[in-house]
């Protein structure tokens, strides 16, 4: 069952279709799964930039909206002057990445939960700050761009690959962190930062590394999305669920390794869809029992568990629930799921 | 004049805020827990004052023992049943979780109670002292009496009673605590319950003071955060000091400043004071 994941040439080949899958979607798809498709790889971007500081480092960070919104608000003000687009999505990544770097100097010494609230109220300041400065950023009425003069598809196809091309620089940067020697000392500060000292790290350095590489493609994408929805408001751009969903994703997948942001956040895209977009209602809290459900039973995401074993350990649970279903549907599914899993165990 | 007048509301407001954070400060302290669902909790504790008042015609201060007695025995059960797992996990872990619970508490109350704000209007009116050009609003005076008296409470409880003694103890050294015969687990449980408790009874006398909506819980949290930093974590008479330094800070920073900022000015006081303090300015190990 988790030979799928596992072993390696196995692993590669499916981590080589889902990515094809990616760059030929376009010709296959229609505007509306177009848009699904742009959303999902804005996420994959921000949980594999999430991953570089939180995966990698293990450090909590929450300040994801606030690079996000960052990055949003100058990409948008930066067109609104006349800079072609693209050159203001690059400008936004700079300016972001700058401003990563002086925060990080100064919140990166700190610790457990204080770096995490500290990098959350960032993105408060932030929106406060923006809130305020009404001529520049339109304050709380938000900020408008001028339409793009592209047909609907044409456009659609645009930003599916705009954003492509930045959660690809994203993967492309997580695939030589995970070989280089920075990988190799962020993933020691993880383990044991003092001992990392100890072996001659320069964490500061290692630290305001990772923290700066989680925020140029966040700034990136933020810059993107403005121009993809023509619109952004403080609340939107810094939206605290903009800092929590890239870590449930990443979580979700497996943090600290290269591909799990990008399951996890196609997994997440599909639960978003499928499950919760027809309870508008009960959205947040339906994501809320998403996140309990994750922590308690796959708290390692799924590329670092072995699946079989979390079906072992709840096996009474699984069983009770089983037994209880075919009272309800008129088949025995618990015989059927019991088949199931003893086919899977004679093949491996 | 004007100044004083602030200082004095800035006293009245910090007042309230020690009462947010205390049941906030004890979870961080004891627990190692960043309880996100605290703001959600007071809200909560105010939606039942709330209808209280207006259906049932109880004081929202005398409602304060009922409040406060529901979500203990809500807080038990999370703790129990549900954090208890994950004690002793990387920050992360546990803030993600807290987190997830709160997104479901927060949008129940959003199915519940609409996003509509709703204060609590006291009727006579409690109106307001005058002592010379000082006006003083006697509804923000008994409230914060009232929260400086169960902060207080909680201070004896802590200092007095065999399970407080239990509680400081597993701040402390949870081990050694453990090895003294103490039911760790169940002094978490018991813990995140008086936590509950404490924004249960806070949200009763938020709600005479401010409107309040589901939408607000964030803004609770945030302070009580600031509270605990600002006095640091551990001790009583720090979370006092800096309930009322923040409220100080928020009262003087509105008439210098506006009221736009008033959060960032918090924030960045907030900040520079983790630079060069962590453990804000009363912090020990020990919670007394």
């Amino acid at each position: 069952m988790n030979a799928l994941f596992c072993s390696k040439p196995a692993h590669i080949v499916v981590a080589v279709l889902f990515l094809l899958a990616f760059l030929f979607f376009p010709w296959v798809a229609n505007n509306y799964l177009l848009r699904i498709g742009t959303t999902m790889l804005m996420y994959s971007a921000l949980a594999l930039s999430w991953n570089f500081i939180g995966g990698f480092a293990g450090y909590p960070s929450f300040a994801t909206a606030a690079f996000f919104g960052l990055g949003a608000y100058v990409g948008g003000i930066l067109q609104n002057k006349g800079i072609p687009a693209p050159l203001a999505w690059l400008l936004a990544g700079l300016l972001v990445t700058i401003f990563a770097v002086v925060i990080g100097r100064i919140i990166l010494h700190l610790k457990g939960h204080y770096f995490a609230i500290a990098s959350l109220v960032i993105g408060d300041v932030l929106r406060e700050i923006i809130n305020g400065m009404t001529s520049l950023t339109g304050g709380g009425m938000g900020l408008n761009l001028a339409a793009q003069k592209m047909g609907v598809t044409e456009q659609a196809q645009f930003f599916y690959f705009s954003m492509l091309t930045v959660a690809g620089l994203a993967l492309v940067t997580t695939v030589l962190l995970d070989r280089s020697r920075l990988g190799f000392g962020l993933r020691c500060i993880e383990q044991n930062e003092d001992a990392a000292v100890r072996i001659g790290i320069n964490t500061d350095r290692f630290k305001t590394a990772a923290f700066m590489l989680s925020s140029t493609f966040v700034g990136m994408a933020g810059a993107v999305y403005v121009s993809w929805t023509g619109y952004i408001d403080p609340g939107e751009a810094f939206e605290v669920l903009i800092s929590v969903k890239p870590i449930v994703m990443t979580l979700l997948g497996g943090a600290g390794t290269i591909l799990g942001p990008v399951y996890g956040a196609f997994l997440f895209l599909l639960l978003e869809e499928t499950v919760w977009r027809n309870f508008l209602n009960i959205h947040s809290g339906i994501l809320g029992l998403l996140v309990v459900l994750l922590i308690l039973f796959l708290p390692r995401g799924i590329l670092n568990t072995n699946l079989w074993s979390v079906v072992e350990a709840h096996a009474r649970v699984l069983r009770t629930y089983f037994r209880l279903l075919p009272r309800f549907q008129g088949i025995n599914l618990w015989a059927w799921v019991v088949r199931i899993i003893r086919n899977i165990r004679h093949q491996s | 004049m004007l100044s004083l007048q602030i200082l004095i509301n800035g006293i009245l407001l910090g007042g309230l805020y020690s009462c947010i954070a205390v049941g906030f400060s004890l979870v961080w302290g004891v627990l190692n827990i960043i309880n996100i669902l605290h703001g959600s909790m007071i809200v909560l504790g105010a939606y039942a004052a709330f209808f209280a008042y207006s259906q049932l015609g109880i004081h929202p201060f005398a409602f304060i023992p009922i409040a406060g007695l529901s979500l203990f025995i809500l807080g038990y059960g999370l703790q129990a049943k549900i954090i208890n797992r994950v004690m002793g996990a990387p920050v992360l872990i546990t803030l993600t979780l807290t987190f997830g619970l709160n997104l479901i508490l927060d949008n129940m109350m959003m199915v519940a109670f609409k996003a509509d704000y709703r204060k609590i209007i006291l009727d006579p009116p409690l109106g307001l002292l005058e002592l010379g050009s000082l006006l003083i609003p006697i509804d923000r005076l008994y409230a914060m009496v009232l929260a400086l008296g169960l902060v207080g409470c909680l201070y004896a409880i802590l200092r007095a009673t065999q399970i407080g003694r239990a509680i400081v103890a597993v701040r402390m050294d949870r081990d050694a605590a453990a090895l003294m015969g103490v039911k760790v687990k169940q002094i978490y449980a018991v813990t995140f319950a008086t936590g509950a408790f404490m924004a249960g009874a806070a949200g009763c006398l938020m709600s005479v003071i401010f409107p309040i909506s589901p939408l607000t819980s964030n803004a609770f949290l945030g302070k009580a955060f600031v509270v605990c930093v600002l006095g640091g974590l551990g001790s009583m008479p720090g979370v006092i000091l800096g309930g009322i330094l923040l409220g100080l800070l928020e009262s003087f920073g509105t008439l210098w400043l506006g009221p736009d900022f008033s959060t960032t000015i918090a924030f960045v006081v907030l900040l520079t004071l983790l630079m060069f303090r962590p453990t804000g300015l009363l912090g020990k190990r020990g919670f007394e």
